[in-house]
């Protein structure tokens, strides 16, 4: 055996995603796009049922299920905030970005420059890379929290004063936007901004697990990460 | 020794037995229990009336056309002879210098006992000018009757929020009353104009009972502002039955559908016109077939269109709203992960190559 052979390093796949977070992930995707259907319903509803009013609950029927999969997406993100705390390192990733670290805004700009086709290779990473933290930490971590505030101070003018959804959300949230109406407004155009996230995540997951050196989507479903060359991490993980 | 409230409306030539049906009316429309109309009269019989001083900035009258036509004509006449009696420059006997004058003797005699109700709002732009009181600007008036003054009722869209003289490019720069009068406690009763039975609810609570009613964040009473149009419309069930009038005139128009699609502004309108109705019960916007334009919300001159249901978000162009604005972000956004797809395909299918 050469000291060359010795060097070759072979990667093992690593348990990065932890059951209770795949878990997560997934109710909390069919939660968005639940609620993006019935809230878009809310706003634009469909055409007009024929018959009795007694007859009929369309609405109502799309509202229970906005607000349901809301609950559960607030829940969700309740539960995900904790499991920051609880789960292994890689759970932290999204939620506390080390956006001081000038060795993290690096491998921000190297992997902008591996999207923009200038870099050659990406780096490898075992968790999530710089930029993938970045705009989940600013689109999905932000956004969502945005949509439940504010979904929490609307649904909470339907309960009324004295429930602790207007207690809490609504009695300060729509006093700060000016009026109802702006909540509203707000909260649809946010909305589209979590659709945007959406389709960035999709696209891009599928693409770095076509392009880049580890596994992604296969990740999500089966926790462990995969490595498609031998050469060594040289990501580094925060 | 003032007159007390009862030896007003005595003198008014009202019964004892309408003045005790004006208390169990009052009680029952401010949400009380029966034994509190006890309560009121004994509160009339023996409290001092406190003086009111109903000032007019920047506005259309509508407020007091509206408190005018109270439903029940007791509260109408009672309340307005004791506001009348002292300042309202609308429908008061005196004017000229005798009028301004006893803005004066209230403020004087009763420092710190009287009530300012404000109907309109002071522009600011230009020391003032566009709203000339008694050759003074407006604004040197309210500042000078509130200055020992207990409480301001803040009448009306105008005075709570600005209202069509504050909407944008708001050339006077109309103020709300809050904004200029920072230290004195101020009771909002929005609307353009406000219910007439709620302002003159709002007018006997605090005669009566000597204090604000209880209000929300926004300052207004609780008991007037807590719900939606939306919570109480009779055309609810046609809501949650997703039964809408699509257009002017059409077969839903007829049936009475909701009025949601066409703009109607009750889900996000906090006042009571959906339960006291207005001109005696007898209907409101939404029962004559129109949506709520939402008259008591903050800026809603500038909310778009009465007749849509989302919002203008003219940042972005004159036809624009949340749909169009985040739709247009989603659909370039698309675009682009197609393209860097195609890219990438492309970039990937070289490489291969190369290898």
């Amino acid at each position: 055996m050469t000291s060359k052979a010795a060097r070759v390093h072979a990667e093992p796949a690593v348990y990065v995603y932890e059951a209770p977070l795949r878990l997560w992930h997934w109710i909390n995707a069919l939660g968005i796009t639940v609620l993006a259907v019935t809230g878009y319903f809310i706003g634009s509803p469909l055409p007009s049922m024929p018959g009795e009013a007694s007859d009929n609950f369309l609405m109502g029927y799309i509202r229970f299920a906005h607000f349901a999969a809301g609950y559960v997406v607030a829940i969700g993100f309740l539960f995900r905030l904790y499991w920051a705390v609880m789960g292994n390192e890689h759970a932290r990733q999204i939620i506390l970005p080390p956006l001081f670290n000038a060795e993290w805004w690096k491998g921000v700009f190297h992997e902008v420059r591996w999207y923009l086709f200038l870099a050659k290779e990406p780096k490898k990473y075992i968790g999530h890379n710089p930029l993938a933290q970045l705009v989940m930490y600013v689109m999905f971590v932000w956004g969502i929290l945005f949509m439940i505030v504010t979904g929490f101070a609307l649904y909470g003018e339907g309960t009324g004063m004295g429930s602790w959804q207007y207690e809490l959300f609504s009695a300060w949230v729509v006093p700060l936007f000016g009026q109802s109406q702006d909540v509203h407004t707000w909260h649809h155009l946010i909305m589209w901004y979590i659709i945007t996230f959406v389709i960035i995540h999709v696209y891009v997951a599928v693409r770095e697990d076509i392009m880049s050196r580890q596994s992604i989507i296969s990740s999500m479903i089966s926790g462990w990460r995969t490595f498609k060359d031998t050469r060594r991490t040289e990501g580094d993980e925060f | 020794m003032t007159e007390t409230f009862y030896e007003v409306m005595r003198r008014q030539g009202i019964s004892r037995r309408s003045f005790l049906k004006f208390c169990s009316l009052t009680a029952a429309a401010l949400g009380l229990g029966p034994e509190f109309a006890g309560k009121i009269a004994h509160a009339m019989e023996n409290k001092p009336r406190i003086p009111i001083l109903w000032l007019h900035g920047l506005e259309c009258t509508c407020c007091s056309e509206s408190f005018i036509r109270s439903a029940h004509p007791l509260a109408k006449d009672v309340i307005l002879s004791m506001v009348s009696l002292d300042y309202d420059d609308t429908i008061m006997a005196a004017s000229g210098h005798q009028a301004e004058a006893i803005v004066e003797e209230i403020v004087e005699k009763y420092k710190g006992n009287y009530i300012v109700a404000v109907e309109g709002n002071p522009p600011l732009n230009e020391d003032g000018m566009y709203c000339i009181i008694g050759g003074k600007p407006f604004v040197e008036q309210l500042r000078y009757a509130t200055e020992h003054c207990k409480a301001i009722i803040s009448w009306g869209s105008c005075a709570s929020y600005g209202c069509v003289q504050a909407a944008r490019p708001n050339p006077t720069r109309a103020t709300p009353v809050h904004k200029v009068i920072t230290d004195k406690p101020i009771i909002k009763v929005p609307g353009c104009p406000p219910i007439a039975e709620v302002m003159t609810a709002v007018v006997t609570y605090m005669l009566t009972f000597e204090r604000m009613p209880e209000l929300d964040r926004q300052g207004r009473p609780k008991m007037f502002y807590s719900q939606r149009i939306h919570d109480k419309c009779y055309r609810r069930p046609h809501f949650d039955a997703g039964q809408f009038v699509e257009s002017w005139d059409d077969e839903g128009a007829r049936k009475g559908y909701c009025l949601y699609k066409m703009g109607c502004k009750g889900p996000t309108t906090y006042n009571a016109c959906s339960t006291i109705r207005w001109n005696e019960g007898t209907s409101f916007p939404i029962q004559a077939g129109h949506g709520c334009i939402g008259c008591s919300e903050d800026g809603f001159w500038d909310k778009g269109s009465w007749y849509a249901r989302l919002t203008d978000i003219n940042q972005f162009g004159i036809e624009s709203n949340a749909d169009a604005v985040g739709g247009g972000v989603a659909a370039v956004v698309g675009g682009a992960v197609a393209a860097h797809a195609a890219v990438s395909a492309v970039k990937r299918a070289a490489n291969k190559g190369e290898e």
